[in-house]
């Protein structure tokens, strides 16, 4: 709804909703525009803004830095596998032109320590977990699923696109029937949310997309990092011990926009969108491709309060712009 | 609380070697939380590009003032824009951030290169009054002391006589600055390792010092370690005689009293704490391993957060442990991350 509609509603008088004082209660009810909470994949969140899997740790290391229940939308742990994994040897992150390599190689405790030891403590916050889960095979993600869907889980980031380790994670993502029958067997094993992490590094993302769909996803998440690779001329060797790494960061932002674009365009699916948002318009830009939320990941490496600062600047942008609703924007790319 | 962003005044930028700069901050948060050890995560532009903040420890940081001292050297394009910075800009520091030295009575400092900066913020802290004996009240004078229970002393390896501008930052510490150059121009030929041992056992009281000091700082005290203990050790059978009640055996009270003091004063190093490139660290670690004086070591890590969100700077530890540098390190016992 514009803010030119709602004006003339008159609900909020005669100048509308964008010249009111946000911060004053309206007879007793709390004023709602602009609204940036959203329903995704039947998760409420309180705003669109969920916290990148792998950047965030398992957000409790952000909680100095963040109101966890009131400024996040959703966490997405760090990559979690069946078994404690101690990440990859040597130089695991490089710096490179406006992004970031990395080949931290899915470094986690476990599903089942996550579930002990750490899962109690997130439970405190009120902010909608995502279990992001990698597997080497497909029994792996079973297990995944049947361990993680407990009390405090909210759905899974199901992760079949990691560059950074050898079995498993991005082989599954680059071939349609293995994606599917990764998706297949997740959602055999749980009845939460299951949204599939696709991979940039394929040829065609419309066709993993689709056979995702098919095999009973509820949402898309994309998209994970871009193979890439650093050399350090002083040494002539790769910067990375893993040789080759994940880019994130405002680099990758137009290749993700482009390939957002296509999959809303050819799928319907709820989308979570992402690839180097580091403001409240990097968010816009993506909704406005057909992301109906999106995720913040390197930009939370950069300054720990990212995620609140880029929904503030969101909400501006809806005040600004008289969009009532933050949903209102999902799509709403307007031909060249 | 694990950290602040602040946006730190710059209160000084200068350049004080070929490629080393110093830099004061205003910036109180970090100043009144700041531990010996800790860093800050600098952002070095608005922009994208660099796209990380830079780690770096404190050299020094005053509470009272809320400012922080920043040593760095110019390695890429992040430090070559944090030189263009003039008095009067802002800075976005994140910190303070890590783990930090535990100190000791009597330690010996080790650094090298930019891991020179944390030795000189402990060793400025030794001139540093104890924090209930900071502030004044109307009624009190309270006296201002030093931490008289701390001291240390310093080695430093250059490459060559160019670095010795490194040493100099020291002249307001009361520490004895020993210095080593790969070339032998300054100090002794060699690495920090080579003159290690004549100091820890010099110290002790085993072996006579040869070596000479390149430089004392202000306040250094002129007691011999012999001597501090026996004042040490009268000091305490004066207390304990003038405390003891009536009756008990004044031979009985001496002894436990000289006993007790022996053991808590200075008979040697009790620690070696040292910040530098890895293998000089790693030989330190060794060489204090030989003479069972207890090492921590602050570690260097290429970070992507420093907040221990992204696992970018992980280290093994002993036992198939893994470490987030960031967070649960840089500062750790050397058996812990060497072994």
């Amino acid at each position: 709804m514009s803010h030119e509609q709602l004006a003339q509603l008159g609900d909020h008088g005669e100048l509308g909703y964008k010249h009111m004082d946000h911060s004053k209660d309206l007879n007793g009810k709390k004023p709602a525009y602009p609204d940036l909470a959203v329903d995704f994949c039947g998760i409420k969140m309180k705003n669109p803004i969920v916290a990148a899997s792998g950047t965030f740790g398992f957000g409790l290391e952000y909680a100095d830095y963040l109101d966890l229940s009131n400024e996040v939308g959703a966490i997405s742990v760090k990559g979690l596998t069946p078994q404690a994994r101690n990440g990859n040897e040597g130089t695991r992150i490089a710096e490179t032109p406006s992004g970031l390599l990395n080949c931290i190689g899915l470094e986690n405790p476990g599903a089942e320590a996550f579930v002990e030891h750490i899962l109690p403590e997130l439970r405190k916050y009120d902010v909608p977990i995502l279990a992001n889960i990698s597997a080497a095979d497909v029994d792996g993600y079973a297990f995944m699923a049947k361990t993680l869907t407990v009390e405090g889980v909210a759905g899974f980031e199901v992760n079949i696109s990691c560059p950074n380790v050898k079995n498993g994670g991005m082989a599954f993502g680059v071939c349609a029937e293995s994606a599917a029958a990764v998706c297949k067997i997740v959602r055999q094993n749980t009845d939460l949310s299951v949204i599939m992490k696709l991979s940039p590094n394929v040829t065609d993302i419309v066709e993993i997309a689709r056979a995702v769909k098919e095999a009973g996803a509820d949402g898309l998440s994309m998209i994970n990092t871009l193979l890439g690779m650093a050399i350090d001329v002083k040494t002539r060797r790769p910067i990375l011990g893993n040789l080759y790494g994940g880019l994130s960061g405002p680099a990758v932002k137009p290749v993700a926009l482009r390939l957002v674009h296509q999959v809303a365009q050819a799928i319907d699916l709820p989308i979570m969108g992402m690839g180097g948002i580091m403001t409240g318009t990097d968010a816009v830009e993506f909704m406005l491709a057909g992301a109906d939320i999106v995720s913040v990941g390197t930009a939370s490496m950069v300054d720990p309060g990212a995620i609140g600062q880029i929904a503030r600047e969101m909400h501006e942008y809806c005040e600004d712009t008289g969009i009532a609703h933050i949903s209102d924007l999902v799509g709403a790319l307007q031909p060249y | 609380m694990s950290g602040y962003v602040e946006m730190a005044r710059v209160l000084r930028n200068e350049q004080i070697g070929s490629d080393v700069w110093i830099m004061d901050l205003y910036a109180p948060k970090q100043a009144a939380e700041a531990k010996v050890g800790q860093f800050c995560n600098v952002r070095v532009t608005g922009g994208t590009a660099p796209l990380l903040r830079r780690p770096i420890s404190y050299a020094g940081f005053d509470s009272n003032e809320g400012t922080i001292t920043l040593l760095y050297r110019v390695v890429g394009s992040g430090t070559e824009l944090m030189t263009k910075l003039k008095e009067g800009d802002e800075l976005d520091c994140l910190g303070p951030l890590g783990s930090q030295f535990e100190l000791t009575d009597n330690m010996l400092l080790v650094g090298g290169g930019v891991g020179i900066a944390p030795m000189l913020c402990i060793a400025s802290k030794l001139n540093e009054v104890e924090d209930t004996t900071r502030y004044t009240t109307e009624e009190e004078e309270v006296e201002i002391q030093p931490m008289a229970s701390k001291k240390a002393t310093v080695v430093l390896g250059f490459r060559n006589e160019s670095e010795t501008f490194w040493a100099d930052l020291f002249k307001d510490c009361p520490v004895e600055v020993y210095v080593t150059t790969d070339d032998g121009s300054v100090g002794t030929k060699g690495f920090p390792t080579a003159i290690m041992g004549e100091l820890i056992t010099s110290e002790r009281g085993e072996a006579q010092r040869v070596l000479t000091p390149y430089l004392t700082g202000a306040g250094k005290s002129e007691l011999m370690p012999q001597n501090a203990r026996l004042e040490a050790t009268t000091q305490a059978i004066e207390e304990a005689l003038a405390a003891a009640p009536e009756g008990v055996s004044v031979e009985a009270v001496a002894e436990t009293a000289d006993a007790a003091a022996a053991e808590g004063c200075n008979i040697g190093f009790t620690s070696v704490l040292t910040c530098g490139p890895t293998p000089m660290m790693k030989g330190v670690a060794k060489v204090a391993e030989e003479y069972t004086v207890s090492c921590q070591v602050s570690l260097e890590e290429r970070m992507g957060c420093g907040t221990g969100g992204c696992l970018g700077c992980g280290c093994h530890g002993r036992g198939g442990k893994r470490y987030k540098v960031c967070k649960e390190v840089p500062v750790f016992p050397a058996e812990e991350v060497f072994f």
